[in-house]
């Protein structure tokens, strides 16, 4: 096949796909929804998110399920005040009050899903080598400590505020890795996961989006309780509340 | 015969200069009423009414970011014209206005002119802020001096020529400004009153709900017969009597209810409404609330401004949309559009669907989004953005169907109607 018909063709089935996955969860889940449960409330959420936050099926939007609570809070809030980017997110979140963003964070946390396995990865071996030991062992030549440091031994994030980082689209984790990096991402002073994306190369964060989103989840995947690592940096988010 | 000619033209040049001289005198002149003065009110007491009183005039909306300072200004506000951009106006002495004395801001709220005399854009409804009393701005002074100060400084306006001329405002202020507390309606009584000083002064209805002519000035004699809001791309209905497309339908207590709580039979607040009712309306006092609904049940009829009624929709239109309805809409909305209590709003006579502007309806069904979070509804119920999953053709199928159906009788839409403001939305 041609380069171009081949891009047709997958751009094709991709629509295909969207067409019959995509459809917001409020319809997926008939005859489930009750008015003034919060799983009815957070439909504009599922939507997009898929039902009970377990990802999106589109590739991109990132699960919700069980990440720790402040995480999800802090990101709430920082969408909402337009601290981190995302238009379609802000308009959603608009003046709700932070008790309620609280409890939607609450309730997405205690969300326990089973992850489906992943996608299996398209990258060379040598590309998906250097995402496993930058992730497990870091690079102490260039001042960065491994993502395990402190998202966990298991990749499954440190509550209260640390998320976990397997189950996400690589093109999620990339986006987002750039993010940090030219600062559109940002969290509470010292801001130590814009201090590490500083120091990656785009080789680096295509080699750990490639990496991470190719691990199998292990159940039970919850984050580590909190206090229960020593942080190689000072990290704002941890105390935010 | 060449004098004459002369004399003719130098008389036609003469008269264009008084008469430039005329509109610039009436465009910069000061108004003195002042309304009703207020007895003198202790320190603590005026700068309670103040808060509540520039909640109600939603200053906060042009002058505070999201998540930014209260009051420390940076707010872009789109127009045909260019953008503007609130400004601070904190205690700071030399980003706020801090070095301002009540009389300054009194001169900014009724004659439209900042300390230095320079003439303010009319971004800033002083159209409309004018009918406030001087006690009253007074109050809302007192309370903005107890904000917090923020040395972040104005950010200048970005307008197009000729409107980043400022001095040109005074011919538009001549013919579009007319300064001036109004006395009480002495054939009306007190709440009816108190409603009009309302509706006119601080909540600046006319500023989205009035029509406005090319030059962006609303007009007393066209009513508040709503239009689409140049530069959001929303739709405000009239606020007249007329049953159909306006508040004909609403008692007081009604009005009153949307107003604090952000819903209300058979209508929930969206849009720059929600924004309204989120930042401002909802901390109206019972009285206060009534006294507006009671004023706009007064309005006569006015005929809506905006697009003649379509036709209705064909009857394979109606199919398309109505099997769309059964898969993405009526698990909330039910099958007869009646929707559930305040979780989800009917859409059977919901007035956001059968307007003459299909906009809003199709702004909803694109992008989504929660009902006001107000006291009497703090968790809403969310609406899902359909915008990544329906094409323009669906969209128009489905708000065809909901504006054809259960009673409704405001016609077909037309895809193209749906890509414009897909287009304008700058959620995607």
């Amino acid at each position: 096949m041609s380069r171009p018909l081949r891009r047709a063709a997958a751009s094709a089935a991709a629509a295909g796909a969207l067409a019959l996955v995509g459809a917001p969860a409020a319809a997926q889940g008939a005859a489930t929804l009750q008015p003034d449960t919060m799983q009815a409330r957070v439909a504009a959420c599922t939507a997009c998110h898929g039902e009970q936050g377990k990802a999106g099926t589109d590739g991109y939007y990132p699960r919700l399920a069980g990440k720790p609570v402040d995480y999800l809070y802090h990101q709430l809030l920082n969408f909402r005040d337009g601290v981190r980017q995302y238009r379609p997110m802000t308009h959603l979140l608009a003046g709700l009050p932070d008790g309620y963003l609280h409890e939607i964070a609450a309730y997405f946390a205690d969300q326990h899903v089973p992850y489906p396995p992943p996608a299996p990865p398209i990258a060379s071996a040598d590309m998906l080598e250097h995402g496993r030991i930058l992730a497990t062992r870091g690079d102490a030549a260039r001042g960065l400590p491994a993502c395990a440091a402190c998202h966990g031994a298991a990749f499954s994030g440190l509550a209260p505020a640390i998320p976990g980082l397997l189950g996400l689209p690589r093109d999620y984790i990339g986006a987002q890795i750039g993010g940090w990096k030219n600062g559109l991402r940002r969290a509470a002073a010292p801001d130590c996961m814009a201090d590490v994306a500083q120091k990656l190369t785009p080789q680096d964060i295509g080699a750990l989006a490639a990496w991470l989103s190719s691990r199998p989840v292990a159940e039970p995947y919850v984050p580590d309780p909190a206090g229960s690592a020593n942080l190689p940096a000072e990290c704002g988010s941890q105390a935010q509340r | 015969m060449k004098r004459i000619v002369k004399y003719c033209l130098l008389a036609v040049v003469l008269a264009c200069l008084a008469a430039i001289a005329v509109l610039y005198w009436m465009g910069t002149r000061d108004d003195t009423s002042t309304g009703a003065a207020a007895a003198p009110a202790e320190a603590g007491r005026m700068v309670e009414q103040g808060r509540y009183l520039a909640r109600l005039g939603n200053c906060m909306a042009c002058h505070t970011t999201q998540g930014g300072q209260a009051y420390a200004g940076g707010t872009p506000i789109p127009t045909p014209f260019g953008t503007l951009y609130g400004p601070n106006i904190t205690p700071d002495p030399q980003a706020g206005i801090g070095a301002w004395s009540a009389d300054d801001f009194w001169q900014a709220l009724h004659n439209g002119k900042s300390k230095d005399g320079s003439l303010l854009y009319p971004a800033f409804p002083y159209t409309e802020y004018t009918r406030i009393t001087r006690a009253d701005s007074d109050a809302l002074f007192a309370f903005l001096r107890t904000v917090e100060p923020a040395s972040q400084p104005s950010r200048p306006h970005e307008l197009d020529f000729p409107y980043n001329q400022r001095s040109l405002l005074a011919f538009w202020r001549a013919l579009y400004f007319s300064p001036g507390v109004r006395p009480p309606e002495s054939g009306e009584n007190q709440q009816w009153n108190r409603g009009r000083y309302l509706v006119e002064g601080l909540g600046h209805c006319a500023a989205c709900h009035a029509p406005r002519n090319w030059l962006g000035a609303t007009r007393a004699a066209d009513g508040l017969a709503g239009g689409l809001i140049a530069g959001l791309d929303w739709y405000a209905p009239p606020l007249g009597g007329d049953p159909a497309a306006g508040l004909g339908d609403w008692s007081a207590q009604d009005i009153a209810m949307l107003l604090q709580t952000g819903m209300a039979r058979h209508s929930t607040a969206g849009g720059p409404m929600a924004e309204v009712v989120l930042g401002s309306s909802q901390y109206l006092s019972d009285g206060d609330a009534l006294a507006m609904g009671a004023y706009l049940k007064s309005l006569p009829a006015v005929p809506a401004a905006g697009p003649a009624r379509a036709e209705a929709p064909s009857a394979a239109l109606l199919d398309r949309g109505g099997k769309l309805y059964a898969q993405y809409c009526v698990q909330c909305h039910q099958e007869q559009g009646q929707g559930s209590g305040m979780a989800w709003p009917a859409l059977a006579g919901n007035p956001t669907v059968t307007a003459p502007s299909p906009v809003n309806a199709i702004r909803m069904v694109l992008d989504g989004g929660f009902a006001p979070a107000t006291a009497a509804n703090p968790r809403p119920h969310g609406m899902p953005p359909f915008a990544p999953v329906l094409g323009d053709a669906d969209v128009a199928a489905l708000v065809s169907y909901i504006r054809s159906s259960w009673g409704n009788e405001a016609g077909g839409v037309m895809p193209f109607e749906v890509k414009r403001v897909r287009d304008a939305s700058t959620l995607n």
